[in-house]
């Protein structure tokens, strides 16, 4: 194990805003060398904050840092949804919470088990601190974790990989669960079939009526199908009709009114799905249709190169069987 | 671990009792990923795998002959789909009577061999593998007059052994079901003398290299280690498939059509599993 990788280099509070440099890198472990990036979190309704990642793949550079982050503050305790892609991300998170308030954070719910969601986790083990999840989670990180510790190696750097430790939750949601933080409650809802993953979970701030979805709602950033694009489609009804207000999206540097927030995702899984039902039907082979599928989106959505081909062959692949 | 046995050797100069390792982890051709380097230039495996799958054979340059179509980066490691094609000069009586598919970095490189049959009009034929690395593929065709032709294409993939299996959805569909389409040949200047058809197989085929992170043991491999495709009573194609066939296998192949009614697969798994299906003929009069 490599020394922290986090270095403090200066806390400021700018207009709401907290910045937190975290060293991100391969030279993190030399301050002269070290690429400091700032981490940021910022109030987004009252005792609600966000940490808005980039938009962008995995990389050295930005450790991580591409999933948005929720953190609840009730009267007795602190939620924080998601850890973010690295250990140094995870910290750099831990001490922005320490910006904002005080209390202890008394539970981390993970959304699924996409490495930019989990990868942070180790930041926050400690006895006092109770991990949340799908209950499907579990099975998920044990069979895919291994996966993505190897996968993400190149991205992310063998030394910040080293440091990533998978936790399961402990705390099982199977259907749904409120969770009091003191004059503060969480609904958590565990979404079922599989749509972005088979592990999906939201959380709703029943005081706010604050969403935080996770990555069932994208925004800006294209929509990344690993469970089932029907799935998704089955979900999205009963996922919009959830008494919010507001939604921080999984990936999408902004807030967003609800349920309109899910338009656009709604319109590339149907134009995913009548693209690939139209060339199944036809007989064009999977790699012929795969270039070909959902292009009256290209333009409306960021990474749209990095994820339409799998997106579309993930569809094929499941429609191919109706 | 598991292999199967590989035809008896057509010549003399083949030893006896060869195996061609499709399954797991299979003895000497079970190379570690964790050992290679990133790029098949730094270190080719090619040069130490050919002899011992194709031992004491000469293999010549088949870019004449054959093609391999592949995606130079392959979007999903898990599904990278790969297209094999015959080509003979109009006077060149020889024609494909097997071919060798090997994916170079996967821990079970021999993805799939196909034995075509003479009168099937094969010359083409497609599926989806998993990519583990960034590797060389190399398809070798074994000719009616006994001669090796070697060709090979690089793809830039990583991953697709250990990938996940897709989620399974709530309308489970049972294993070894199979799926049969027949299609127009959709290419232009395709022969309009053949058609394609595809057989699909529900099968997870696991690779065996998906580990379990709290017992540390791998899931065992369990894939579709073989299927014969009948035309009627015509024998069109025999595949014995392997770890690098993606999941729920699927095999495209163009042939020419005859009088039969009917379409009939056969197969099996590597756990002993038996499945079946009967077909009807689109093209039958
Ligand atoms: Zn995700």
């Amino acid at each position: 194990m490599k020394g922290t990788l986090l270095r403090r280099r200066g806390v400021a509070l700018l207009a709401g805003a907290v910045w937190i440099f975290f060293a991100a890198g391969p030279g993190g472990s030399d301050p002269v060398n070290a690429q400091a990036a700032a981490f940021t979190i910022q109030q987004i309704a009252d005792g609600d904050y966000a940490h808005f990642g980039q938009v962008a793949m995995t990389t050295i550079d930005n450790a991580g840092d591409i999933a948005n982050i929720g953190i609840v503050v009730g009267r007795d305790a602190v939620a924080i949804i998601d850890t973010g892609g690295s250990v140094a991300e995870g910290q750099a998170l831990r001490a922005a919470i320490r910006t904002v308030t005080d209390k202890p954070v008394r539970y981390v719910i993970n959304t699924h088990e996409h490495p930019d969601h989990i990868f942070g986790n180790a930041a926050f083990a400690s006895p006092g601190v109770t991990f949340v999840g799908h209950r499907n989670l579990p099975a998920s990180i044990r069979a895919h974790g291994p996966f993505y510790l190897h996968s993400f190696r190149d991205a992310l750097g063998a030394d910040a990989i080293a440091r990533v430790r998978l936790i399961p939750p402990t705390l099982l949601v199977d259907t749904t669960m409120t969770l009091d933080l003191g004059e503060r409650t969480l609904l958590l809802t565990a979404w079922h079939p599989a749509a972005h993953t088979d592990c999906d979970l939201t959380v709703l701030d029943e005081q706010t009526h604050m969403l935080f979805s996770g990555d069932l709602v994208f925004l800006d950033h294209i929509p990344v199908i690993d469970g089932s694009l029907k799935g998704w489609l089955d979900v999205l009804p009963s996922l919009a009709a959830l008494p919010a207000q507001r939604v921080l999206p999984g990936h999408g540097r902004r807030v967003a009114p609800w349920p309109a927030a899910v338009d656009d995702e709604r319109r590339y899984l149907l134009a995913v799905q009548a693209d690939a039902r139209g060339f199944i039907a036809a007989g064009t082979p999977l790699a012929q249709a795969v270039p070909r599928i959902a292009q009256s989106e290209r333009g409306r959505w960021q990474l749209f190169d990095d994820y339409n081909p799998r997106n579309a062959t993930a569809a094929f692949s499941e429609l191919e069987w109706e | 671990m598991r292999t199967i046995q590989g035809d008896p050797p057509s010549n003399g100069s083949r030893p006896a009792g060869r195996r061609m390792f499709l399954g797991a982890l299979a003895g000497a051709l079970a190379v570690s990923p964790r050992l290679r380097a990133e790029t098949p230039s730094a270190q080719d495996p090619w040069p130490a795998l050919a002899p011992q799958i194709f031992p004491g054979q000469v293999l010549r340059d088949g870019s004449a002959l054959l093609t391999i179509e592949a995606p130079y980066r392959a979007e999903d490691a898990a599904v990278v789909p790969i297209a094999l094609r015959t080509t003979f000069p109009a006077l060149d009586p020889r024609r494909a009577r097997k071919i060798t598919l090997v994916i170079d970095a996967n821990p079970s490189p021999v993805a799939a061999v196909f034995t075509i049959e003479p009168e099937s009009g094969i010359d083409h034929i497609a599926t989806r593998v998993r990519v583990d690395d960034y590797t060389n593929v190399h398809a070798v065709a074994e000719l009616t007059d006994g001669n090796l032709y070697a060709v090979t294409r690089y793809v830039k993939a990583s991953g697709g052994c250990s990938a996940p299996a897709l989620k399974q959805t709530a309308d489970s569909i049972p294993l070894g079901t199979l799926r049969f389409r027949e299609f127009q040949a959709t290419e232009p200047g395709a022969d309009p003398d053949r058609r394609e058809a595809q057989v699909m197989v529900r099968h997870p085929n696991y690779s065996g290299m998906q580990m379990d992170q709290i017992s540390r043991l791998y899931i065992p491999a369990d894939f579709v280690e073989v299927l014969r495709i009948w035309q009627g009573d015509q024998l069109l194609l025999t595949v014995e498939g392997g770890i690098s066939i993606s999941e729920n296998p699927a095999f495209r192949f163009s042939f020419k059509p005859n009088e039969a009614k009917t379409f009939r697969v056969e197969g099996g798994d590597s756990e002993g599993k038996r499945f079946s299906g009967s077909f009807p003929a689109q093209s039958a009069a």
